[in-house]
């Protein structure tokens, strides 16, 4: 005859762990190292936001990383053409565990008016996106708003699993082959 | 002076040289695409045409009064001149090939592969004639006037 005993209750222990939660998010958040993904004219009003007007310093994301192994923000910034789209998803898989996606502009949020043969109708369909910044391009009031919702983000979730992709997968339509 | 050159280009190369005009300072000639490179071979060496400024592709497909599909239209500059030549060359569709200019100007190589890549045509005697600004895997020519503009051919992703 065995005695059955009841887990022990540790539950008078969260407030430890809920601390600790909300210090690793405020940690995580205020030290946010991007990879600047930069192919297009939303460059410029990336770096009109980091440089001295608008400064992103200011919010610990000062420090860009343009490896993205040391990175943990991945800023898609400029259209994304078909060409360029399984070098966007080799950069993101290369990052490691935390790691957030920002779409800058409108062409990464949804191809922008680029309606065309050769542009990625939104990344989101490639990479998990966590924060959507339209705009053509934003202006910097608009992208720092997106970088507090990113951080927001960080400091709740961020143990979070990565956001849905959108779409299905389907084969490409049969044309005539060409070859010179 | 470019009418000098209109009546030159006219008198030595007679059953090459369709048409001819003078459009402001340019002259500008349609040339059968056999002669295209005796012609521009001719304007280099001889008359120090040394600059090809563009080489590009249009496709009248619903055009009417043309009767090959295609033109490519060459523009060449003379610094010592002081003078342009647009060389308009009528390509149809049934072959739609021309020979190269690379050989005379090499800035002729990577316009004459982005002609091959948004309009098939093809340049006989070029060096390395492949796509340049799509990818090797895409199907098609998307500047043709029967590509849908928004036919998109993704390497990963949906179809969207």
């Amino acid at each position: 005859m065995g005695t059955v005993s009841a887990a022990p209750d540790v539950s008078r222990f969260d407030f430890m762990t809920t601390r600790l939660d909300d210090a690793i998010g405020w940690a995580r958040k205020f030290s946010i190292f991007q990879y600047p993904f930069v192919t297009a004219c939303c460059g410029m009003e990336y770096m009109a936001t980091a440089c001295s007007h608008y400064d992103v310093d200011r919010f610990g994301a000062g420090f860009p990383r343009f490896s993205p192994r040391q990175a943990d923000v991945l800023f898609v910034v400029g259209t994304i053409s078909h060409k360029m789209g399984p070098v966007l998803k080799q950069v993101y898989e290369q990052m490691c565990e935390p790691k957030w996606v920002v779409a800058f502009g409108v062409c990464t949020c949804t191809g922008g008016f680029y309606d065309n043969y050769a542009t990625v109708q939104g990344i989101d369909t490639i990479i998990p996106v966590d924060v959507y910044i339209p705009g053509c391009p934003p202006r910097p009031e608009n992208v720092l708003d997106g970088l507090m919702k990113l951080q927001d983000k960080i400091q709740k979730h961020h143990n979070a699993p990565p956001p849905p992709l959108r779409g299905g997968a389907a084969a490409p339509p049969s044309l005539p082959i060409s070859k010179p | 002076m470019t009418t000098a050159l209109i009546s030159e280009l006219s008198s030595r190369f007679p059953n090459v040289v369709a048409d001819s005009k003078a459009g402001g300072p340019d002259a500008w000639f349609t040339i059968r695409r056999e002669g295209i490179q005796p012609v521009a071979s001719f304007l280099k060496n001889e008359r120090g045409f040394d600059m090809l400024m563009d080489l590009t592709a249009v496709d009248y497909l619903e055009w009417e009064g043309k009767e090959d599909r295609f033109e490519v239209v060459v523009n060449l500059y003379s610094r010592s001149r002081n003078e342009r030549v647009f060389l308009k060359s009528s390509v149809p569709e049934n072959d739609p090939s021309i020979d190269s200019l690379a050989a005379l100007w090499p800035a002729a190589d990577w316009y004459e592969r982005e002609v091959w890549d948004m309009f098939g045509i093809r340049f006989k005697g070029h060096p390395d004639l492949r796509r340049i600004l799509m990818y090797e895997s895409f199907r098609g020519h998307p500047l043709r006037k029967d590509y849908p503009y928004n036919l998109r051919q993704p390497l990963i992703g949906p179809q969207n």
